[in-house]
């Protein structure tokens, strides 16, 4: 019953010969295709904003600020901050994969609003358009944060046009949210009950209820600072009886739970990669959706732990101290799961595999040295130093930028119906994992020995450990760089992929590759749990179907 | 202070490294144990109720563990101890400017004595910026409108990079300095070297200078309260509220004083927003600080407040000083907390 679209795909058209030209794409509907269209965007607002982290990182190789300007150097780590988290990793897994696969995933033929879905990603690149323009214009020197009163009185760059920009790719999250939300709600397939519902859903729609919750306080928050710089009300000014520390507060309640959202649908795509490469049913899957669940939820109570030094009450610091390790939890409990899903499992070591691997390792890190953070009386010596850049790294490119490659390579056949080489994609995925510990594990160092962030200069000291994250960071672009060009080239030359290469469990392996514009001839009946592994190989057993990879 | 930091940073590193090699032994052991080609079907385990327990158990109990500890290192950490000397400091786009009670001023060096507890009450003229002497394992972030504070126990003698660690603008990696730990004896003769008075009698000068000391003076004719003896001691509030006479309080009291007006007086002072420079301010504050503890005292009102620069009025009704001309200061102090009639 599984392989009822297996071998008369090749002659039928699918959503990518559907129709042909720009205006077909432009004024496309569909969620695959809007997938992709989100999926260029990104892909060139990542090498965007990685070329800004390698002139960093180029500065940064002897202490004295010498390759560029002081201002030309805080413009280059802000606008690194704004396009790499507003413009890539916040869209990155929910605007692509999530718009790509949700439907799939829950057997349905579209997004719950095709529209309002192509409507999202224009409202991201004129939101995107704003911030290319403050950029090219002149570039923002505030830090990716807009903390005032920097930001309101004393800085002298493009603020207006960037948060502008950031305000409005914020609508396009907050519709994206409100899609996956009501899709999940409400265009479920027979039979797929909420407990049969893959991880990468839960995790999605976790994701999205945070975007939804979360983004409209960042909109309020970036148009009281634009209300400030423009006609000086007051609010965040001391003079005039504001307070600067609101700013942080209204901040910090969308930009923590941000990391959630971005982080959160990596997880649920390390979920369903390891269930398929370990042949089993994910460990613990209650316990693992519900902690998506948790994490949401105490996402929105730990803000201020951005804050201990920054003059919040000591009792404040202590609770939000408490709170924050809390968060520490769930984190923990899918670590453990996924590792116990690799027990008794029939392992295999395909490329999104090794990601998942590479995802695990560096997510451990970077979730324990955020313990040391919550620890109020270690965050007074290492907050605003080099050791938050690499726990925030940890997370987000360890972690999320780990797990977007895990699921361009995992459903890059879905997508396109080639396979992407193995050897060089492995080779490509070690590496990513040899680069990014290379470029950031000297990071923890440095912060530890007390070298402040956002330092165009530095005591020479310092330089050893800078000299190897640099280093690092040269590998860590090469091994960014190779996909670009295989990927490219199995377009063309790529293995035809058949409907599902890797014997994968998931309503999306049970169509077409590439799907048919509506997904399914039929809609399917679910009538079993997710990850039916022990079916799938039993019943290729029976037919003695040769598995791929 | 640093040690106490240093235990906890180094405990933590030790768990993490426990929980970093154990997953990723598992993970390895688990990948080559259960590869393909040696365990050809794999054997499908739901999960397992008492281990989620255990592993979401154990490490709740281990962070708390952790919280109670660095809590305790964060009391340590804001709560200077008692007769710490008191270093003011200013920070600015892109400088450190710090006063010493005995009337040194300085930028980008900060010298303190070694084997002695400091206390910095610091503010910022413009941007946030941060306090930050990594061999401390210290940070506070200097505010614009508001005293911040922290504190530290230099041991050895030597200098030690200061950092602002809050990012302020174009040149705030050179918003750099260096903290000089001096031999005490060494400390005490470079404070009281070369100065022309204390940064009270600064701040005694700027009392007078502002006219200050026309309303708040020791006679029962002061339209605003005596200050002697009220620093660091409760303020009864006209809202029935009561607040702690701290260095911020005195700060907004100047700079903003309609917001908390002392029970039994009128708001009638005039704002100094934007009259006075942080340092002045400063001097004032440890003025009336001086003024708290007794080491200083009111001075003598220097002009009559006969050309209505202020609007004359009355303290309070029914008052026995009716006459803004009392020729000689009564003994008596008003009380710290003053009480709605005096």
């Amino acid at each position: 019953m599984m392989e009822t679209a297996s071998h008369t795909t090749e002659a039928k058209t699918n959503y990518l010969n559907a129709d042909y030209g720009v205006k077909s794409w432009l004024l496309t509907t569909d969620h695959k295709r809007i997938a992709l269209l989100y999926l260029g965007s990104i892909t060139l607002f990542f090498f965007l904003g990685g070329f800004f982290a390698m002139l960093i990182r180029l500065e940064l190789l002897t202490p004295a600020g010498d390759l560029v300007l002081a201002d030309t150097y805080n413009k280059l780590f802000t606008m690194h901050g704004i396009v790499m988290i507003f413009l890539f990793l916040i869209p990155s897994v929910p605007a692509v994969f999530g718009n790509f696969l949700v439907p799939m995933m829950i057997g349905a033929k579209d997004l719950a609003f095709p529209r309002l879905n192509l409507a999202s990603w224009y409202i991201f690149i004129t939101g995107a358009g704003f911030i290319l323009y403050a950029i090219l214009t002149g570039g923002v020197d505030t830090g990716w944060t807009f903390y005032t009163p920097y930001s309101t009185t004393y800085s002298n760059s493009n603020v207006i046009t960037a948060a502008l920009g950031v305000f409005i790719t914020g609508f396009s999250s907050i519709f994206t949210g409100l899609n996956i939300i009501v899709t999940v709600h409400r265009m479920r397939a027979p039979g797929l009950t909420w407990r049969r519902l893959p991880l990468f859903i839960w995790a999605n729609y976790a994701a999205s209820v945070i975007m939804v919750l979360g983004t409209p306080v960042l909109a309020i928050t970036i148009v009281l600072v634009a209300l400030e710089r423009l006609f000086h009300l007051g609010i965040f000014d001391a003079r005039l009886g504001g307070d600067p520390l609101l700013f942080q507060h209204l901040f910090w309640f969308y930009s923590h739970p941000a990391v959630y959202i971005m982080i959160l649908p990596g997880m649920g795509v390390i979920s369903e990669v390891i269930a398929c490469f370990s042949r089993k049913r994910v460990f613990g899957y209650d316990f693992i959706a519900m902690s998506s669940i948790a994490i949401a939820v105490l996402g929105f109570l730990v803000w201020a732990h951005h804050m201990y030094v920054a003059g919040i009450s000591t009792y404040a610091a202590l609770i939000f101290s408490m709170l924050s390790f809390f968060v520490a939890i769930p984190s923990a409990v899918k670590v453990f799961n996924w590792t116990a899903t690799l027990y008794k499992g029939s392992i295999t070591f395909e490329t999104p595999m090794l990601y998942v691997f590479a995802f695990i390792g560096l997510f451990t890190i970077g979730g324990l040295t955020g313990v040391f953070l919550a620890a109020v009386g270690i965050d007074l010596h290492v907050t605003d130093t080099y050791f938050v850049v690499a726990h925030f790294h940890y997370v987000m490119v360890g972690g999320m930028v780990t797990a977007f490659m895990c699921a361009l390579h995992f459903w890059w056949p879905k997508m396109t119906g080639k396979m992407y080489p193995e050897g060089f994609s492995k080779l490509s995925a070690v590496l990513v994992f040899i680069g990014f510990n290379l470029t950031f594990f000297p990071q923890f160092l440095l912060g530890y020995m007390g070298m402040p962030r956002r330092y165009h200069a530095y005591p020479p000291e310092f330089q050893v450990l800078n000299v190897l994250s640099t280093a690092g960071a040269s590998i860590l672009a090469a091994g960014f760089l190779m996909p670009m060009i295989y990927f490219a080239w199995s377009l063309q030359y790529g293995k035809d992929a058949g409907p599902n290469p890797y014997r994968a469990a998931g309503l999306e392996w049970m169509t077409a590759s590439p799907p048919p514009t509506f997904n399914f001839d039929e809609t399917p009946v679910v009538t079993w749990e997710a990850y039916n592994y022990d079916e799938i190989d039993a019943a290729d057993q029976n037919k003695g179907v040769e598995v791929a990879g | 202070m640093a040690g106490h930091v240093d235990a906890l940073y180094f405990a933590l590193v030790a768990i993490a490294a426990f929980f970093t090699f154990l997953i990723s032994a598992l993970i390895l052991f688990f990948a080559i144990r259960y590869r393909k080609e040696r365990n050809p079907h794999a054997t499908q385990i739901h999960g397992s109720t008492a281990l989620e327990l255990m592993w979401t158990g154990i490490p709740l109990g281990i962070v708390m563990i952790i919280f109670v500890w660095s809590a305790v290192i964060f009391f340590m950490q804001t709560r200077p101890p008692k007769g710490a000397m008191e270093i003011y400091a200013v920070g600015k786009q892109w400088m450190w400017k710090f006063q010493h009670t005995e009337g040194q001023r300085e930028i980008n060096q900060l010298h303190v004595p070694a084997g002695r507890d400091v206390r910095m009450i610091m503010t910022s003229q413009d941007v946030i910026h941060s306090f930050y002497v990594p061999v401390f394992r210290i940070k506070a972030d200097v505010l614009p409108g508001r005293y911040t504070s922290t504190w530290f126990h230099a041991t050895t003698p030597g200098r030690y990079h200061l950092f602002c660690a809050e990012y302020c603008g174009t040149q705030h990696s050179g918003m750099v300095g260096e903290v000089i730990v001096m031999d005490p004896a060494d400390y005490d003769r470079w404070a009281s070297g070369g100065v022309d008075g204390s940064l009270a009698s600064a701040g005694e000068k700027s009392f007078q200078q502002y006219g200050c000391s026309m309303c708040h003076r020791g006679d029962a004719a002061g339209r605003g309260p005596n200050l002697v003896g009220v620093f660091g001691r409760p303020v009864l509030l006209d809202d029935g509220r009561t607040v702690t006479a701290d260095e911020s309080y005195v700060r907004e009291s100047i700079l903003n004083p309609g917001v908390k007006i002392a029970s039994g007086f009128k708001n009638i002072m005039p704002t100094f927003e934007g009259q006075l420079s942080e340092e002045e301010v400063i001097g004032l504050v440890a003025y009336v600080k001086a003024l708290g503890d007794g080491t200083a005292n009111l001075p003598l009102p220097v002009s009559e407040p006969n050309s209505g620069t202020y609007p004359v009025a009355p303290k309070v009704e029914g008052s026995a000083a009716k006459s803004d001309k009392t020729a000689t200061p009564p003994a008596k102090a008003i009380p710290a907390k003053p009480t709605a009639k005096q």
